[in-house]
C-alpha cells in the first residue's frame, strides 16, 4: 500500500530544517555580538559611507562532541586502483601551506551576516555602557513645530480620530432610548498646536591633519574613530550634517568620499583647521540652533609658531562646541617622552573647563577605549 | 490503483516467496524538501535543535552541487516506514521498493535489530514525534534558552550510550547486595574437614554498605545525567532520556550499515531481475539506477576515499549466497553486525574484487595507497564503527561537592581527546549538571591532562 500525501501535508506546513537553521543564525548573531568590539576594530569593516549595514564574516557554529586528536598520519579505507605506495593526491607546497595556515579545514563553509549598524552601535554603547548624548538645553534652542494635542468636535476630515468618535457614540447610545448610529456631535478631531521643541539638528566637524608625517595607518585609524563617533553621534540626533576638514599648513573642506584620500606635504598648521572650522561653523551651522561637535584627528605635531595661534582659536571654537574631541593617533608612549603640542593645547582648553576630551590611539585595540573615553567625558560636561 | 502500487504490491508478493520475512512496509509518496529533512534529521519529525539547521544547510548545499541524490529513507519497525521521493521516476521507485523490502526482511531478522526492536517497540517515527511535542512544550513552559541548553548537552553526549545495555534501566541499587555464602560443594566439605583447613571468616553481619556511586565506569552518560545529576528538573530528565532513547534506535541501523545495504541491495537487484511482471524499459532504467548506486566511486573516477556500504555489502552477500547458499546467507544476516560481517566475509579474494585499500593522508594534505593487506583492511573499515563512532567516556566518580568525573580510556583509544571540543562538550555538560565536570584524557604528548568546566 502506497499512500500519497494529502493535500496539505503537515510536513508542508513549515520546514523544520529552515526553522533550526534560522535558529543557529541567531545564535551566530549572539555570538558575533559578544565579540563585536574586537570585530569591529578590523579596519576592512570600514563601511562604506551611506551604507547602513556592514558584512561580518562568519564560521558556521560547530555543536562540539567529544573526538579524538587528530593522528599526525589519518587512516582510512577506500576503494580503486592502485600499489601500496601509491600517491593519490600530492601534498601541497612549502610555499602554499604557508598560505593555509593552522589546520583550515577544507569542507568548511563560511558565510557572512550582514549586521545593521544602528544595531551594532546599540550593542556597542550597551557594552561599553556608554552614555547618551544630550542635546543642549538652551531655550534659544527651541524650535517651533506643531504636535497633536487634545480633541474638537471641529476640525479637517484627514484629522478625524476614529477610535474616540465611536467611543463617543457608544457613550451616547448608552444613555439614549431610541439612539441612531453616529451625530455630527459624536466627532472628535484630533487637534494640532504649535509647540516648541527642542532642536535635534547636530552638526559635526570632522578635522583630519593630512600632513606627510600621518602616514595611512594613523588615518585609518582617525577614519574607524570618526566613523564610530559619527555613529553614536547618529543615535542622538534625528538629522546629523557633517562637514570634513582635511588640512596641513592650509585646511580645506572635503567631500566625505574624497576625505581620507586627501594628501598634503609640507609643514603643519593646525589653526588653519581650527580657523576653517569657525568659518564653517559661522556660515552653516549657527551654534545657536545647532548642536555641533567638533572632533580632530593628528599625530600632534604641529609648528612651533602656530601654537599661540592654535590655542586662541581653539578656545573660541569650544566656547561654542558642544563639545570637541581630540585624538593623537600614532606610536606608543615609548616615542613620546612629552606631551605633544596639540595635546598640551586641548589639555589647557580642558583645565579651563571646557567640553573638551582627548584621547590616544596607538592601534585599532584603542579605538574603543577612545570612544568611550570621549563619549563618558562629554556626560560629564552634560 | 498506480504504477507503483502494482509493481509493489507484486514485488512483495514475489519476495515472499522467495523467503523473505518483514513487517508491513507503509509506503509514503513524499515531496523532495521532506526527504531532505528526513536525511538530516533522521527522522520525520524530530526535536528542534540548531545543529540541525547547520546539517541542513550543508545538505542543501551538496544537494545544490549534484553531489547528494536521496533516493529512499526507511525506518525499520512494526509497520516499517518508507518515504520515497515523489519526483524520482517510476523506474527508480520500483526499484526503491524492492531495496526497502530487502531493508525490511533485514530489520526483523537481524538480532542486533530485533533486540533494539524488542526494548524499544516498532514505533520510533511516533515516539519522536511525541518526544518533540514534548520539548516544544516544555520549550513554551521554561524558554527556549533553558531547552537549547539541555539539548546542546544531552544531543553532545548523544553516542554515549551503553549499546549492550536495555533502554529501561533501573538506577543503581542502594546498597551493595549482601554476599551469599556460596554452597559448599561435597568436595569443599571435605576439603574443610581436613586437619589444618584455614577456619573461614563468616561472612560480616555488619550494617548493609551504600553503593558508591557510580558504582563501575558508567558507559551511558545519558542515563547516569538523567539519574544522578544533582538539580535536574523532570523536564530536563526527559530529555536525556529521549536523546537516548532516539539514540539507541539508530545503533543497528549504524552497526550494521554494510550488512544492511548490502542486503537490501542484493535482494532489489535479484527482486528485479526476477519480477518478470516488469516491463523492459523500465527493468532497463531501474537497473542503471542499481549500478549508479552499488559502485564503488563515481563514473570518471579511479579510487574514491571511503567504502560504498551498498557496493560493498552487495559484493559479499552476492559472494555469499552464491559460495554457499541462502540458508547461510540468511543465517549470516540474523547473527552477524558489520563487525563480525567485515571479519568473518571479507577475504583476500573478495577485498581484491572490491578494490579494497587503506590509504593514508599526511601532514601537507599527500595521500597515498598504505596497503592491501586484509587486516588493515577490515580494521579501517572498522576503525570508525567502534564503540558507536565516540571516544570511550566513562562517568568514573562522583566526588561529595557534586563534581562529576569523566575518564577517558585512551588507552584503547589509542589517542587522547582534542581539548578544544571536549572543552566545550564539558561546558555544555555542566549547564545540566550544575556542578564541576572534570575530564581526564591526553594530550597530543601522551601526558595525563584534566579538562575541567
Amino acid at each position: 500500500m502506497i499512500r500519497i500525501a494529502a493535500e496539505t501535508p503537515w510536513y508542508d506546513l513549515f520546514s523544520r530544517g529552515a526553522r533550526d537553521w534560522l535558529r543557529h543564525n541567531q545564535k551566530v548573531r549572539e555570538a558575533v555580538k559578544e565579540t563585536l568590539p574586537a570585530l569591529l576594530a578590523g579596519a576592512d569593516l570600514m563601511s562604506q559611507p551611506g551604507h547602513r549595514t556592514v558584512l561580518v564574516p562568519v564560521k558556521i557554529l560547530e555543536h562540539a562532541r567529544l573526538r579524538l586528536l587528530e593522528p599526525e598520519v589519518r587512516q582510512g579505507a577506500g576503494q580503486g586502483r592502485g600499489e601500496p605506495g601509491e600517491v593519490l593526491q600530492p601534498g601541497r607546497e612549502e610555499g602554499e601551506r604557508a598560505a593555509q595556515p593552522g589546520g583550515t579545514q577544507d569542507g568548511e563553509i563560511r558565510f557572512v551576516v550582514e549586521l545593521k549598524i544602528d544595531e551594532i552601535v546599540d550593542w556597542l554603547w550597551e557594552e561599553l555602557k556608554l552614555p547618551e548624548l544630550k542635546p543642549r538645553r538652551a531655550a534659544a534652542l527651541d524650535d517651533p513645530d506643531y504636535v497633536r494635542e487634545g480633541w474638537d468636535r471641529r476640525g479637517a476630515p484627514a484629522r478625524l480620530d476614529r477610535r474616540r468618535t465611536v467611543r463617543e457614540a457608544v457613550k451616547r447610545r448608552a444613555i439614549q432610548d431610541d439612539p441612531v448610529a453616529f451625530t455630527n456631535d459624536d466627532l472628535r478631531f484630533r487637534q494640532l498646536v504649535k509647540r516648541a521643541t527642542p532642536s535635534i539638528n547636530a552638526a559635526v566637524i570632522f578635522a583630519l591633519d593630512v600632513s606627510g608625517s600621518m602616514d595611512e595607518a594613523q588615518r585609518r585609524l582617525a577614519k574607524t574613530f570618526f566613523f564610530f563617533a559619527l555613529q553614536g553621534i547618529r543615535r542622538q540626533y534625528a538629522r546629523v550634517e557633517t562637514v570634513f576638514l582635511a588640512h596641513a599648513a592650509q585646511a580645506w573642506e572635503f567631500e566625505e568620499s574624497q576625505f581620507f584620500q586627501a594628501a598634503s606635504s609640507g609643514g603643519t598648521l593646525a589653526s588653519s583647521a581650527f580657523r576653517l572650522a569657525l568659518e564653517v561653523m559661522q556660515a552653516r551651522y549657527d551654534p545657536q540652533r545647532y548642536n555641533v561637535y567638533f572632533f580632530y584627528a593628528s599625530d600632534g605635531e604641529n609648528a612651533a609658531e602656530d601654537r599661540e595661534g592654535a590655542a586662541s582659536l581653539l578656545a573660541d571654537l569650544t566656547g561654542q562646541t558642544n563639545y570637541a574631541g581630540y585624538v593623537e593617533t600614532g606610536g606608543g608612549a615609548a616615542y613620546r617622552p612629552r606631551e605633544t603640542q596639540l595635546a598640551e593645547i586641548f589639555g589647557e582648553m580642558k583645565a579651563k573647563g571646557r567640553p573638551v576630551g582627548a584621547s590616544r590611539l596607538g592601534s585599532q585595540d584603542d579605538v574603543w577605549r577612545a570612544i568611550g573615553e570621549l563619549f563618558r567625558e562629554q556626560a560629564k560636561n552634560d | 490503483m498506480t504504477e507503483l502500487e502494482d509493481y509493489a504490491g507484486r514485488l512483495e508478493a514475489l519476495a515472499q516467496r522467495l523467503g523473505l520475512e518483514h513487517y508491513a512496509v507503509d509506503f509514503e509518496l513524499a515531496p523532495a524538501s521532506l526527504m531532505t529533512e528526513i536525511a538530516v534529521y533522521g527522522l520525520p519529525i524530530r526535536m528542534p535543535h540548531w545543529s540541525y539547521g547547520v546539517r541542513y544547510i550543508h545538505q542543501l548545499v551538496r544537494q545544490s552541487m549534484g553531489h547528494s541524490k536521496i533516493f529512499e529513507v526507511m525506518f525499520p519497525g512494526d509497520p516499517c516506514r518508507a518515504f520515497l521521493m515523489d519526483s524520482n521516476s517510476l523506474a527508480e521507485n520500483t526499484l526503491v521498493a524492492a531495496h526497502v523490502l530487502g531493508h525490511a526482511d533485514f530489520s526483523r531478522n537481524n538480532q542486533l535489530f530485533a533486540r533494539f526492536h524488542a526494548m524499544a517497540g516498532g514505533n520510533i517515527v511516533e515516539h519522536a514525534a511525541a518526544h518533540a511535542q514534548r520539548i516544544q512544550q516544555a520549550i513554551e513552559a521554561a524558554g527556549l534558552e533553558r531547552v537549547e541548553a539541555v539539548l546542546d548537552a544531552a544531543l553532545a553526549l548523544e553516542s554515549h550510550v551503553d549499546v549492550s545495555g536495555e533502554l529501561r534501566r533501573p538506577p543503581y541499587p542502594e546498597f551493595v547486595p549482601e554476599k551469599t555464602a556460596p554452597t559448599e560443594t561435597a568436595f569443599q566439605q571435605r576439603f574443610g574437614q581436613l586437619p589444618g583447613a584455614a577456619e573461614k571468616a563468616s561472612p560480616s553481619a555488619g550494617p548493609p554498605l551504600r553503593t558508591r556511586i557510580p558504582p563501575h565506569a558508567e558507559y551511558d552518560l545519558l542515563w547516569f545525567i538523567a539519574h544522578y545529576a544533582p538539580e535536574l528538573e523532570q523536564w530536563e530528565r526527559d530529555i536525556f532520556l529521549a536523546v537516548r532513547a532516539e539514540s539507541l534506535y539508530f545503533y543497528p541501523v549504524f552497526a550494521c550499515q554494510i550488512m544492511n545495504e548490502g542486503w537490501a541491495s542484493y535482494w532489489h537487484a535479484r527482486l528485479l531481475r526476477e519480477a518478470d511482471f516488469l516491463p523492459q524499459p523500465l527493468y532497463l532504467s531501474a537497473i542503471k539506477a542499481h549500478s549508479d548506486v552499488v559502485r564503488p566511486f563515481a563514473s570518471g573516477e579511479q579510487t574514491a576515499l571511503a567504502v560504498n556500504p551498498y557496493h560493498l555489502g552487495f559484493t559479499l552477500w552476492e559472494h555469499i549466497v552464491d559460495k554457499q547458499g541462502l540458508e547461510r546467507a540468511r543465517e549470516v544476516m540474523r547473527d552477524e553486525d558489520d563487525f563480525g560481517f567485515i571479519r568473518n566475509c571479507l577475504d583476500r579474494d573478495l577485498a581484491e574484487k572490491a578494490g579494497l585499500f587503506v590509504y593514508e593522508a599526511r601532514p601537507g594534505g599527500e595521500l597515498r595507497v598504505a596497503s592491501r593487506d586484509l587486516e588493515a583492511i577490515r580494521e579501517a573499515i572498522l576503525a570508525p564503527k567502534y564503540n558507536y563512532g565516540a571516544p570511550r567516556v566513562a562517568a568514573t566518580e562522583l566526588k561529595s561537592d557534586g563534581t562529576l568525573v569523566l575518564t577517558h580510556e585512551h588507552a584503547s583509544d589509542g589517542r587522547g581527546l582534542d581539548a578544544a571540543r571536549a572543552k566545550k562538550v564539558l561546558e555544555y555538560t555542566r549547564r545540566a549538571w550544575r556542578r564541576a565536570v572534570r575530564l581526564h584524557t591526553v594530550n597530543e604528548r601522551g601526558e595525563p591532562v584534566e579538562l575541567v568546566s
